[in-house]
């Protein structure tokens, strides 16, 4: 890539991401708005006087005027202000801080764990396809793939956790990473939840792209020349077959890292979804809002990586600046 | 073999690093079982680990941090001039004694002497009016404000002494102040640390996850068993279940899935206890608006549910009935389950005396979380045998508050309410039922105002007999409180009042 090209589609992209970041936010701002209830009633109970209550909706400003709401939540937006937590009062950024320490860690661990387990049984399912394991391998993605994620939890718990004793059921050590093994051992079952089914669907994404190219012209031709089957497969077949896999695996990751709010719930752990999931119900927008800029974040920074990654890879891809947007 | 069994997990763990161990330790617990089995052998340095489903929204129990606050921190980490005692009855903790003057409107409190905040500040009359104040004041979210709103002014006349002047006599002052942390007058943003005179001190709060406390060396009174306590939080009682039975935690506060009882009741490691909570489960109806105003329906109401079959379905064997909105544990508590008891051909012919011979329809708004929307359809069918139909409604706790609590826009509605002594709801005709009768108004105002507690109990016990019998609301029954625990642990209330878990007492076997 030429330097001017590299600066343009990199300035393409950081605008993209803006404006996206920005739709995000004011659709998010408007959505949690449109929910019945308020945000004050968190912070009530049973016995409150309606002078309270007025008094708490004051604090958190759902008395304001949409309009002015929407003129506050802009400006602190433009100063990269999160604010505080209606309900624990506590600033938003650094809480999410502590609950990535949990959400990335336990996504990205599932993630290469998927990895290393989805690319060789897929191009296995591929490769052998005509013999009975290829076969089970297929049948078992598919299975994994139809199965529901807290349904896998629930039954690595029961093996593992209640009956093997192995591995914690659930919950996030007090002491977090400053005990490493304890915190390992208490994500280990979630990890392998997310793996078992992240890889069941990567596994049938690697095993087509391993036939396209068990198909293609440029193997048989490099057969052709003398190559044996695997150099053929290995020099020329992963290299093209992991373009339109690099582009799944972006999303793939993108989606785990949204999708841990069901595995966090199931595990009881403090990741951003839960953070997510309590703000929704109690409406603290403040945490809502954070929650949501933060994930949206990654998961653009993760789709750019990808499209990187791509164009590293694919020659073809590298002089077009414009490319896959996702 | 009790003793055995009771220690699998501990083998379990000493097993994973060596066999020889295990076998050693298998031996020494046989020989435990065989020998004593005497209590008093718990380990003064445990950390005793308790799984709960309440998480604190902050720390501080005048902004609206929940009722998980009161759990973790009440007489653990804040106390109070007195305690309300899992007995129901109220006992002087940081008030050594006080006097009453003559008219009841005059409180001299002398302070228990020798007490240190954690901080280190020793405990003073100006903490004591400055915690007070934080619960009067305009910003506070406590619901305990209205209570202690006869409070005129508090002087301090000296570091010992604290005197309370009243506008209006106040029998429940006391009571009224167990609810009232004495914190440090210096101390700023309660809402994420603490500055109180209890056995426990808070070490960390890690936020959706746990709140470890440590003991206090300065404490004042009985030194706490254990060295240490952290509350573990979780957001799935099945989660929580897993959480006890593999022994991560050691104690559940409050089970609120019965059908997960199953598996504590039948298994010799677990202790699984029944106390009373005060957590009512009632259809409350809007009685400003008909058909509800009318009493005869609301009367026929309440005979055409068969209270005890949903108890039944919901707890099993567990729970109580109740005939109105007071629980055992309160004391003008009386037996009121045979007014309006479940006779339906009786509540039949109330409608068509109330001149709804064919019925009626309504809708009653259920918030989304167990046991209301189950309780909801239970409802549903049973009113359809005395031909009213019922609509249901299903609204997130947060809506329950705009639409219901504040501006009263509900037919019915199911409600679950944990407070304690909260008859005087009844007194109060703004309230979001509406129930309003004046000679009930009276009486409450009237047993605020008695001159000691016998009369006041006379009162209330008139209040609760006249809204039983107006049928003021439909009061289904009293939740248990059903507390589980490793066998290994011991000295943790049974009862939930005020949803408090006082922990200083709890031990764990050696």
């Amino acid at each position: 890539m030429k330097g001017a090209a590299i600066l343009s589609y990199l300035l393409r992209r950081l605008a993209i991401l803006m404006v996206s970041i920005l739709i995000a936010a004011m659709v998010l701002f408007l959505l949690l708005r449109l929910l019945p209830g308020d945000p004050a009633n968190a912070l009530v109970s049973v016995g409150a006087d309606p002078e309270q209550i007025e008094a708490a909706r004051k604090q958190v400003g759902s008395d304001l005027p949409l309009s002015e709401q929407f003129v506050g939540f802009v400006s602190s937006l433009l100063r990269f202000d999160l604010g505080n937590s209606f309900i624990s009062q506590a600033p938003v950024l650094p809480e999410i801080g502590k609950r990535l320490a949990v959400t990335v860690p336990l996504t990205l661990m599932a993630f290469l764990l998927a990895v290393v387990i989805a690319v060789p049984l897929g191009i296995i399912a591929a490769v052998k396809s005509d013999r009975w394991y290829g076969s089970v391998i297929s049948v078992i993605s598919q299975l994994g793939i139809a199965v529901p994620v807290f349904w896998i939890g629930i039954l690595l718990v029961t093996v593992f956790a209640v009956n093997l004793r192995i591995f914690p059921s659930g919950g996030f050590p007090s002491r977090g990473w400053q005990r490493p093994e304890a915190a390992f051992e208490s994500l280990a079952l979630p990890i392998s939840t997310i793996a078992i089914v992240m890889s069941a669907s990567l596994i049938r994404y690697v095993r087509s792209a391993t036939q396209d190219v068990l198909g293609s012209d440029y193997l048989r031709t490099a057969r052709a020349l003398g190559a044996s089957f695997s150099e053929a497969l290995i020099r020329h077949g992963i290299r093209n077959g992991s373009v339109p896999v690099i582009s799944i695996l972006g999303i793939e990751l993108a989606s785990t890292l949204l999708g841990a709010v069901v595995v966090e719930r199931v595990f009881s752990l403090p990741g951003l979804g839960s953070m997510l999931l309590l703000g929704i119900e109690q409406r603290d927008y403040p945490n809502v809002q954070g929650v949501l800029f933060v994930s949206t974040l990654l998961v653009l920074l993760v789709g750019f990586a990808a499209d990187l990654a791509q164009r590293l890879i694919d020659p073809r891809l590298r002089d077009r600046t414009v490319g896959t947007d996702r | 073999m009790t003793g055995l069994t009771t220690h699998a997990g501990a083998i379990l763990k000493i097993s994973r690093r060596n066999a020889r161990t295990m076998t050693a330790a298998a031996l020494l617990f046989g020989a435990l079982a065989a020998g004593s089995v005497q209590a008093q052998d718990f380990d003064a340095d445990a950390t005793i680990n308790i799984g709960s489903l309440y998480e604190p929204q902050n720390l501080d129990n005048t902004a609206g941090a929940g009722q998980g606050i009161n759990e973790a921190f009440n007489s653990n980490v804040y106390e109070a001039l007195f305690q309300l005692n899992d007995d129901g009855t109220v006992k002087p903790v940081l008030a050594k004694d006080y006097t009453v003057s003559d008219d009841g409107l005059t409180y001299t409190f002398t302070l228990q002497p020798g007490v240190a905040f954690h901080s280190g500040d020793p405990l003073t009359a100006k903490d004591v009016k400055f915690s007070i104040e934080r619960v009067t004041s305009a910003e506070s979210k406590s619901s305990r404000k209205n209570s202690l709103k006869s409070i005129a002014a508090i002087e301090t006349p000296d570091d010992a002494t604290v005197v309370i002047k009243l506008s209006a006599r106040s029998i429940s002052l006391p009571y009224n102040l167990s609810y009232v942390w004495i914190v440090n007058d210096t101390a700023t943003d309660l809402t994420a640390t603490e500055d109180g005179t209890g056995p426990y001190q808070l070490e960390d709060w890690r936020r959706g996850s746990s709140l470890a406390l440590a003991r206090f060396d300065s404490y004042w009174g009985t030194k706490p068993s254990s060295a240490d306590v952290v509350f573990q939080y979780f957001t799935e009682a099945t989660a929580l279940n897993n959480a006890l039975l593999t022994g991560s935690v050691d104690i559940i506060t409050s089970v609120q899935s019965p059908d997960s009882l199953a598996q504590f009741k039948d298994n010799p490691d677990f202790t699984v206890s029944e106390g009373q909570s005060t957590t009512k489960l009632l259809l409350a109806y809007n009685d400003r608006v008909a058909p509800f105003d009318n009493i005869k329906v609301r009367k026929a109401l309440a005979r055409a549910v068969d209270d005890q079959k949903l108890l039944n379905a919901v707890w099993g064997d567990y729970g109580t009935s109740i005939g109105s909105m007071v629980p055992p544990t309160d004391p003008w508590y009386i037996d009121l389950t045979k007014t309006d008891a479940y006779d339906p051909e009786s509540a039949k012919a109330l409608l068509a005396e109330a001149g709804y011979p064919d019925g009626f329809t309504f809708t009653i708004d259920t918030p989304n979380y167990d046991p209301h929307p189950i309780a909801a359809q239970f409802l549903q069918t049973e009113l359809a045998k005395v031909g009213v139909t019922v609509n249901i409604n299903v609204i997130t706790a947060n809506e329950w508050y705009s639409k219901i609590y504040k501006a009263h826009d509900f037919q019915a509605t199911l409600q679950e309410h944990v407070n304690h002594r909260d008859i005087v709801f009844y007194g109060n005709p703004d309230f979001y039922w509406g129930y309003n009768n004046p000679k009930v108004v009276d009486l409450i105002q009237q047993a605020e105002a008695s001159a000691n507690t016998d009369e006041q109990t006379e009162k209330l016990k008139e209040a609760n007999r006249i809204i039983a019998e107006d049928a003021a609301s439909n009061w289904i029954y009293l939740y248990p409180q059903i507390v589980v625990s490793a066998k290994s642990v011991t000295g943790y209330p049974l009862n939930g009042l005020n949803s408090q878990f006082f922990v200083s007492g709890i031990k764990k076997a050696d």
